[in-house]
């Protein structure tokens, strides 16, 4: 179980952008995150996945502080995947850097074998979202934070992705953060939904 | 009109100097004993047919010499070069490590920067008894600065991309997040900072030498030529400067030119 409690966070130069947010995301669980622009979403994910630390509160999973190093057990997902990879990489050692998926899995998330020989220059950003999801999911990954990361697919490809994902999630009892605008997604996919404004967090 | 693209700019003078270090490198086979030979029949000879760039007091071929004499300072600007190069990427790489590395690192560089280059050269070049060897760890060690500063910001900058963050969060080690990701983009920089301190490099030699600091004045080095020739400017025979002093600046520019098009096209 990976929880928030009470937390609390604010730039360097600026006014609290986050205030006594508690979250809790169980394995297998589904929750929705939605907010304004600027609201603080995918600051919260940072935060969750240990990227940032936070000002005041604290993060626990399984009632334990993340682990400060080796593979962490919550990966946040970016919404560019073009900065989310090492340029000068090709994208079949991206797609391995922590781990080998099978074929099978390849084909699950529309990877084709092909662009495994390319650099990541010469892929869509759909088609490098999805070599970036695959790569997060690593053995050993119990929480996803996916921050805005359909965004730039066509709708058939979404849907291609979100289902995947939630195979793989329900396989591996992987508990996933969806941060997104879209309502509409937060409702089909998430049971429990929140609203960051203000700094705080309202279900919906 | 139509301007060649940066990378052809790039070849065609990659390729003039090749061509021109190429030259050099086989010339000191070809003339093994013509930079030495002296005719006492021929000294202080100007430039004519049978001597195309003049004899010096004892009567050797300048134009054997200079050759010598460029190809000298071309391995020394070489070694200088890589191994200033060397020391910039180790300090800069180490500077990432931790904020007190990083801390100590930039005092260093600071420390060097604000002492006068000659004065530190000519101090180390002392201190390690002069000759080759010690021109060449005194260049080194005085020219790694600036390219470390530029090095450790280009380090710094490149920590804060995501993919970086995403390679540490999958468990990779910051060992190898330093050579895997972060080194690769700092070689066309090293590259360029190389060619850019190998003017320097010999420029700062021949100074030495000039100065009787550096190289021995039994080798032919353009430092040496252009401390001989001093002595004899006021008696007319301009070509014993001139001639070295010209080859030093072709090298130059040639250095010069290939690492601003490099530094274009890469």
């Amino acid at each position: 179980m990976l929880e928030a409690h009470q937390l609390g966070f604010q730039f360097l130069s600026g006014e609290p952008l986050l205030s006594g947010i508690s979250l809790t995301l169980r394995a297998g669980q589904w929750v929705g995150l939605s907010g304004d622009s600027g609201a603080g979403k995918s600051t919260l994910g940072k935060l969750l996945a240990g990227y940032l630390t936070p000002q005041a509160g604290e993060i626990t999973l399984a009632g334990m502080a993340l682990p400060d190093s080796g593979i962490q057990p919550v990966q946040w997902l970016p919404q560019s995947p073009e900065l989310s990879v090492n340029p000068r990489w090709r994208v079949g050692r991206i797609l391995r850097e922590a781990w080998t998926p099978s074929e099978a899995q390849c084909q699950a998330f529309g990877i084709h074998p092909r662009w495994l020989s390319r650099y990541p220059q010469s892929l869509s950003g759909g088609e490098l979202q999805r070599v970036c999801v695959l790569r997060a999911l690593a053995p050993g990954i119990r929480f996803l934070i996916a921050d805005e990361i359909s965004t730039m697919l066509d709708p058939i490809t979404q849907v291609e992705l979100w289902q995947a994902l939630q195979q793989e999630a329900e396989n591996r009892q992987l508990g996933v953060l969806v941060i997104s605008h879209d309502s509409a997604l937060l409702k089909r996919l998430c049971p429990q939904r929140f609203h960051l404004s203000s700094g705080q967090l309202k279900p919906w | 009109m139509i301007t060649p693209q940066p990378r052809l700019r790039a070849m065609l003078s990659l390729s003039i100097t090749a061509v021109f270090i190429g030259g050099l490198i086989a010339s000191q086979w070809l003339l093994t004993d013509s930079v030495q030979r002296m005719q006492f029949g021929a000294r202080l000879a100007p430039p004519s047919l049978e001597h195309w760039l003049g004899t010096d007091a004892l009567g050797r071929e300048l134009w054997a010499r200079t050759l010598a004499g460029l190809a000298l300072s071309f391995w020394v600007g070489c070694l200088a070069a890589l191994l200033s190069t060397l020391i910039a990427l180790s300090l800069a790489a180490l500077a990432t490590l931790s904020a007190r590395l990083d801390a100590l690192v930039s005092l260093l560089i600071d420390t060097l920067l604000s002492v006068p280059h000659l004065i530190l050269l000519m101090l180390i070049a002392f201190a390690l008894g002069g000759g080759t060897q010690a021109v060449i760890i005194a260049v080194a060690v005085t020219h790694w600065p600036s390219l470390a500063r530029v090095l450790r910001a280009e380090l710094w900058q490149l920590r804060q991309a995501p993919y970086v963050h995403i390679s540490r969060a999958l468990g990779k080690s910051r060992w190898f997040v330093l050579h895997g990701h972060l080194l690769p983009h700092l070689l066309p920089h090293c590259l360029v900072g190389a060619l850019l301190l190998f003017p320097h490099a010999i420029l700062h030699e021949a100074a030495l030498t000039f100065l009787g600091f550096g190289l021995s004045p039994s080798q032919p080095a353009i430092g040496v030529l252009l401390a001989e020739a001093m002595r004899y400017l006021n008696g007319g025979y301009w070509w014993l400067g001139v001639f070295p002093g010209l080859g030093l600046l072709l090298m130059v520019l040639m250095f010069e030119r290939l690492s601003s098009q490099l530094r274009r096209a890469l």
